[in-house]
């Protein structure tokens, strides 16, 4: 049975933008809203939502690259793990400063919100500064 | 026989405008360049979000009580269109073919007796469809795509303002109009369908998939469940279809003021060549007039 899988998941992460990564990893670990979910080869198909977090990208038994998403969807089948990301960048350039700024301006602008939209969006951008930090800080997630 | 001198001030004039035309489809075509990629590394993402939404679209049909966004408010009466032009001139007919299609789909629309909401995304939109259908724009958004090209957040500010509109029941179905990036020299007007949400390839696509992703299709896990995905997901499929309508339109829009300069400089070419041949032959003819003066003077002597 074993052989019939094959030993890499193809992992595609893309943002609005680009194409972020596509390659073939043997297991990456997504942050999805009701928990983290450890991908690997044959894994059963599943859509779910992403909260913003850290992906993890395993080689060999080893984390090879940490990716901060800022939230979207994670799309997954057998051979294939496709992420669907709002923002995306490699934890090394997270910077506590930026992500303090953005956490203080987000408070901000929920402070200001009118609209259920408005204040919805505000929302998202507190958790996904909060979410920076967290990843920066070394803090329960990591 | 024209002034010599005001040939020559023509000339210098219009080599000054083939210098600025010039000039103009240089920066087009390197705008250009960065706006085709940019719209082409976007569409990743667009198909692959078209992709998982219809797999979840597809398991949710037939049942009652789906999101509004996608089954609609069961009305059509009215009808918001979101108009893609650009904020600048000088492109050709880029502006001018959206706006006939718009104003085309409007009046159509009217005389089925619906009514029309516009929502103009580019200055020349609303400078255009003002005088027509000035009371129906309820908005009017500039300034698009600055140093850094377009940025997400951009399209989400437009799809937040729709989907704040639908939600307050000001229009039961969406469009957009936008051009699509054909090549530099064509661009498709193309009019897609937002609220509710279709998926373009629908019977297509079910029909070569029943084959090989069928079972696959049915087997998905949902977590949370399919309506929560749907209700965050359908939102942001407005965004993405919004972001990619601006790419697309924007890279049309360098793509086609790169060739309306690039003929501009190829008839200004011609212009300078034929107002070059003129003011030689007046020359010639006055220099020869001189010279008949001269000698019936001298042999009138």
């Amino acid at each position: 049975m074993a052989d019939t899988i094959a030993e890499k998941v193809e992992f595609e992460l893309v943002s609005p933008e680009r194409l972020v990564k596509s390659q073939s990893v043997c297991m990456v670990v997504v942050p999805c809203s009701e928990g983290d979910i450890g991908v690997l080869p044959g894994h059963t198909p599943l859509i779910g939502t992403v909260r913003p977090g850290v992906v993890d990208i395993h080689e060999n038994g080893k984390v090879t690259e940490s990716i901060f998403v800022s939230g979207g969807f994670v799309e997954v089948t057998p051979e294939r793990c496709t992420l669907l990301a709002e923002e995306a960048l490699s934890v090394d350039l997270l910077n506590r400063d930026t992500a303090q700024a953005r956490l203080e301006a987000a408070e901000k602008a929920l402070e200001k919100a009118e609209t259920d939209i408005e204040k919805g969006n505000a929302e998202a951008e507190i958790a996904t500064a909060e979410a920076m930090i967290m990843a920066l800080g070394g803090g329960p997630a990591h | 026989m024209p002034n010599l001198k005001d040939l020559k001030n023509r000339i210098d004039s219009v080599k000054s405008t083939r210098k600025i035309t010039s000039a103009m489809k240089m920066v087009a075509a390197a705008k250009l360049r960065r706006a085709q990629d940019a719209a082409e590394s976007a569409r990743a993402y667009s198909e692959r979000m078209e992709t998982v939404l219809r797999s979840l679209a597809g398991s949710f049909a037939g049942r009652e009580g789906g999101p509004k966004l996608l089954a609609g408010t069961g009305a059509d009466q009215a009808h918001l269109l979101v108009v893609f032009t650009s904020d600048r001139g000088l492109c050709g007919g880029f502006n001018g073919s959206i706006v006939r299609e718009a104003r085309q789909l409007i009046h159509d629309m009217k005389s089925e007796g619906k009514t029309v909401k516009l929502l103009c995304v580019g200055r020349k939109g609303s400078d255009l469809l003002k005088g027509e259908f000035g009371g129906d724009i309820v908005d009017a958004v500039t300034g698009i795509g600055g140093k850094k090209g377009i940025e997400f957040s951009e399209a989400t500010a437009v799809s937040d303002k729709i989907t704040e509109m639908f939600e307050a029941g000001e229009f039961d179905t969406c469009s957009i109009i936008f051009n699509k990036f054909q090549s530099a020299m064509t661009q498709i007007v193309t009019t897609s369908q937002l609220i509710p949400f279709t998926s373009e390839e629908d019977e297509d696509a079910s029909a070569d998939k029943d084959g090989a992703g069928g079972e696959l299709k049915a087997a998905y896990e949902f977590e949370p469940e399919e309506s929560e995905i749907l209700e965050v997901l359908l939102p942001k499929n407005l965004g993405v279809q919004v972001f990619q309508a601006m790419l697309e339109s924007s890279a049309s829009e360098h793509g086609a003021r790169m060739t309306a300069m690039d003929n501009a400089t190829r008839n200004a070419g011609d212009m300078i060549d034929k107002l070059t041949l003129t003011y030689n032959r007046s020359r010639q003819a006055a220099i020869t007039s001189e010279l008949i003066e001269i000698i019936s003077g001298a042999e009138a002597l």
